[in-house]
């Protein structure tokens, strides 16, 4: 599986015209072509797209995702110490870590919002409730990321000079103790993670409405409140409990995007992500660092369709009992 | 040459619409300061620039792309620079003498030169950093002019001798822009893969202070500067992609600098009262232009006339106006208006579309009834192709326009880079192009014009081929006088004109703005631009922001 999806990853890598060579100083009449034909041979770009696949291979079976072409030889995946003992950081290293911690608030926070916005509008469906969610989270969904980003980064960052505009980091960070170093940090993340929320909440809480209002006309329910439970105790722990099983699904397959990042969001933030780095290397025609963010990506994808089925099978016993018999 | 993909401008009006629209909400509570006429120059202080691209590694003749020279070019030192009316003038070197047969180059330099570590700096590094430029392990695309040198030697620690098979006139610039690197560090090392690029020992003013990588780079004033020390300690870049975001980073007062567009310069600003206080502009011609270029190996511009009646056609005015808003000038000649290659009695094609009927009629095209032009049945038209650059996609939609009115056929494509080059370009596979030249500061663009320099993957794409023009090409690469060079650029350029196997369009401003508490730049801009001096920039301590660090 692994195989045939990188196979397919490097081969359409390959149809696109150009290669690192041709970006790289291109047109600088400086540069003369047997200079970048030499370039082209010292990155074995100069031979068939069969034996570089070859060549990537072997080197990924040892889990060796080799070096960036673009970033001067940069380790793609991880660090590595010369003989001198000096690190030099992994492109990918670098860049996940951020991503991840924009992505896994942002996954906890619109599934959190979700859960409630779609339950509420479910119990009050049809009134204007029901409906003002439903308009916030679809102007939400719809409204361009840079644009509001743009918008709110003057509001709070020029009008007003309550957070700060771009950036991970505030200058001088370096000195601050641990406690103003991660405040500094949450505050850079505030706009970039409720931007990029905002979009997500459309769709999950949806989710979450329909299923609810699925299992209200339920049968199971009508007998609970036919028992005379509380219509919390309905709602909260017999209804939300099956409409919720669902999202599990929706976890696992988002555990590959969250190493995923935004370009636009990322370029407006200047934050340097995964998204970013992926688009430089694909403009760059950057192989080994492309193939080492797909390789990845398609492991936690099969990994995320793996896990899902789990869940699921721990959550609901229906399909615990499925797959035993 | 710069192929950012850039939705810039379309980000700049949704930027301008905002600002209107909250400019009534704004309650800057940040107080106007007065600045004063001049103040007491002040060593130290931390200037924050923005920059669209992170560095690729701070060994300049490996990495290629512009973020890399520039912070390179703090920190590192070539044998000769470029003073501000664009001459030769020492750097390393205190001086070099041309051997009377010309072939030869002898470099002597300063005194107590040292690295940023203490060591001393010699010519023995000097050889050390041509023969790593030459050396084919070493991965750089600019090796080609430093292996013309037949021999190098460093007879003595201050001299570094090269001598050449044949004369080469460029020679002497290519020396002003090749950085010299220490070998007490480098000897050992892999230069394709060391330590070193990213944490780098250099002369010049600064040295590396911290990279954080996708942030920021900060450089510190090198106390063993070879050039005497830098006024402002610290130079802080920080890697913004997009302008927007940094244009708002800059009226925060978060950012010192910044380079901007031509909305920002004429429509922004001038309706920013509050930012007209606190940001000076400056503008300076760019060493580089833009033109429509024609496939000459083609029908129908392989036919002078064709050629010229387009570049008729064409108003570069309403070009410049429309494109740029007016910052950019017009040129007739490859070369920088004001600087001494540029024959100044050149001038470029006039608008004058009636000129351009009858040249085309001249060509024996005819119009037919949809009012195109028409020779042995077939329309005159061609596709333009550009790249993604939206500078480039105006213009190309202005030419379209000038030339449906006189009646030829125009069509607009535009392409990613690296198709572009490698589908199009490479291929030959193109009718006319609007493409821009950036140019170093030597005359010579034998690369560019010269009718040997057609293979796939060379510059002379457009395929110009005239043996007047090589003639001049080789003879201005053996002569090294400036004033017979002068002339043989003259001439060049009058060629070039006249035979119009290009269309000048414009040569665009470079456009900077730059917080008022940054003190010392010349204005207007010297030819070799604001930044030349920016060793001698300083921020007056009443200035400075309140950092909580340095």
């Amino acid at each position: 599986m692994l195989i045939g999806i990188s196979l397919i990853s490097f081969f359409i890598m390959h149809l696109a015209p150009g290669d690192v060579t041709s970006n790289e100083s291109s047109f600088n009449p400086k540069a003369s072509e047997e200079s970048r034909q030499k370039l082209r041979e010292l990155y074995n770009l100069d031979k068939p797209v069969m034996v570089q696949y070859g060549l990537w291979l072997k080197r990924i079976v040892k889990l060796d995702f080799g070096r960036s072409f673009s970033s001067h030889q940069r380790p793609v995946l991880w660090e590595e110490k010369d003989k001198n003992g000096n690190i030099t950081k992994g492109l990918i290293q670098e860049s996940l870590p951020i991503t991840l911690l924009i992505n896994l608030l942002g996954i906890f926070i619109i599934f959190s919002i979700s859960i409630v916005l779609g339950t509420a509008s479910a119990i009050k469906q049809n009134t204007w409730v029901d409906r003002s969610i439903t308009l916030f989270v679809f102007v939400g969904f719809a409204i361009p990321g840079f644009w509001l980003a743009l918008l709110l980064m003057y509001w709070t960052g020029v009008a007003n000079q309550w957070l700060p505009i771009s950036g991970l980091h505030s200058q001088g960070y370096l000195s601050l103790d641990l406690f103003s170093q991660t405040l500094d940090l949450l505050k850079h993340l505030v706009l970039p993670v409720f931007v990029s929320s905002l979009s997500g909440l459309a769709g999950i809480s949806l989710y979450v409405r329909n299923g609810m209002l699925d299992v209200l006309h339920q049968d199971f329910i009508t007998t609970a409140r036919s028992k005379g439970l509380s219509e919390k105790k309905v709602i909260f722990v017999h209804a939300l409990k099956n409409a919720i099983l669902p999202l599990i699904t929706i976890v696992g397959l988002s555990i590959p995007g969250l190493i995923g990042g935004s370009v636009i969001a990322e370029s407006i933030f200047a934050i340097p992500g995964m998204g970013k780095l992926f688009y430089d290397s694909v403009l760059m025609r950057d192989f080994p660092v492309i193939m080492g963010i797909l390789t990845i990506g398609s492991v936690l994808t099969l990994f995320g369709n793996l896990l899902a089925d789990l869940g699921y099978a721990w959550a609901d016993p229906r399909v615990r009992k499925g797959i035993i018999k | 040459m710069m192929h950012h993909p850039s939705h810039t401008i379309t980000r700049t009006i949704t930027l301008l619409i905002l600002i209107f629209n909250l400019i009534s909400c704004s309650n800057n509570e940040s107080e106007t300061i007065d600045y004063k006429e001049s103040y007491k120059l002040e060593g130290g202080g931390n200037l924050v620039n923005a920059m669209v691209g992170e560095p690729s590694n701070l060994i300049a003749m490996i990495a290629g792309d512009s973020a890399s020279s520039v912070i390179a070019g703090n920190i590192f030192n070539s044998l000769i620079k470029y003073d501000e009316k664009l001459n030769y003038a020492p750097e390393l070197a205190e001086k070099w003498d041309v051997s009377l047969d010309q072939k030869t180059i002898t470099f002597t330099l300063k005194e107590n030169l040292f690295w940023a570590d203490g060591t001393p700096l010699t010519s023995e590094d000097v050889l050390f950093t041509w023969k790593l430029v030459t050396d084919p392990k070493t991965r750089t695309p600019y090796a080609s002019d430093y292996l013309l040198v037949k021999e190098a030697s460093a007879p003595n620690p201050k001299t570094f001798v090269v001598t050449y098979d044949e004369t080469y006139a460029p020679a002497i610039d290519t020396w002003a822009s090749l950085h010299i690197l220490p070998k007490h560090i480098l000897k050992d090392e892999d230069i394709n893969n060391t330590f070193f690029s990213r944490n780098p020992i250099g002369s010049g003013y600064y040295q590396l202070d911290q990279w954080i990588s996708g942030q920021q780079v900060t450089l510190k004033a090198n106390t063993k500067s070879s050039q005497g020390p830098a006024n402002i300690k610290y130079l802080t870049s920080r890697i913004i992609p997009d302008t927007s975001s940094q244009f708002l980073e800059l009226t925060a007062d978060n950012i010192d600098l910044m380079n901007i567009n031509p909305i920002q310069h004429q429509r922004v600003f001038p309706a920013r009262k509050d930012l007209e206080q606190k940001i000076n502009l400056y503008k300076e011609l760019g060493n580089g232009y833009t033109y429509l270029g024609f496939n000459l190996k083609k029908e129908p511009f392989n036919d002078i006339n064709v050629r010229r009646a387009i570049n008729y056609a064409i108003d570069k005015d309403e070009v410049i106006k429309g494109v740029l808003l007016g910052l950019g000038e017009p040129v007739a000649s490859p070369y920088k208006p004001g600087t001494r290659w540029n024959n100044a009695n050149l001038s470029p094609y006039p608008y004058d579309p009636n000129k351009a009927l009858s040249l085309l009629k001249a060509a024996g095209y005819q119009k037919n009834q949809s009012g195109l032009f028409e020779k042995d049945g077939k329309v005159l038209g061609f596709e333009i192709l550009t790249n993604q650059n939206k500078q480039r996609e105006m213009t190309a939609v202005l030419v379209q326009r000038r030339l449906k009115e006189i009646g030829i056929d125009v069509t607009i494509r535009v392409i990613e880079w690296a198709s572009f080059i490698n589908r199009f370009i490479k291929t030959g596979d193109f009718n006319a192009v609007v493409l821009g030249w950036s140019l170093s500061l030597d005359p010579d663009q034998y690369n560019i014009w010269h009718s040997s320099q057609q293979g796939p993957g060379q510059f002379n794409f457009i395929g110009y081929n005239n043996k007047e023009v090589d003639k001049l090409l080789e003879d201005g690469r053996k002569e090294l006088d400036p004033s017979k060079r002068q002339k043989i650029y003259y001439k060049f350029s009058e060629h070039l004109l006249s035979d119009s196997p290009i269309v000048y369009l414009y040569a665009g401003y470079g456009l900077s703005a730059v917080n008022k508490r940054v003190q010392g730049i010349k204005t207007p801009a010297p030819p070799a631009g604001i930044y030349h001096n920016s060793y001698d920039w300083f921020i007056p301590q009443s200035l400075r922001r309140n950092e909580m660090a340095n």
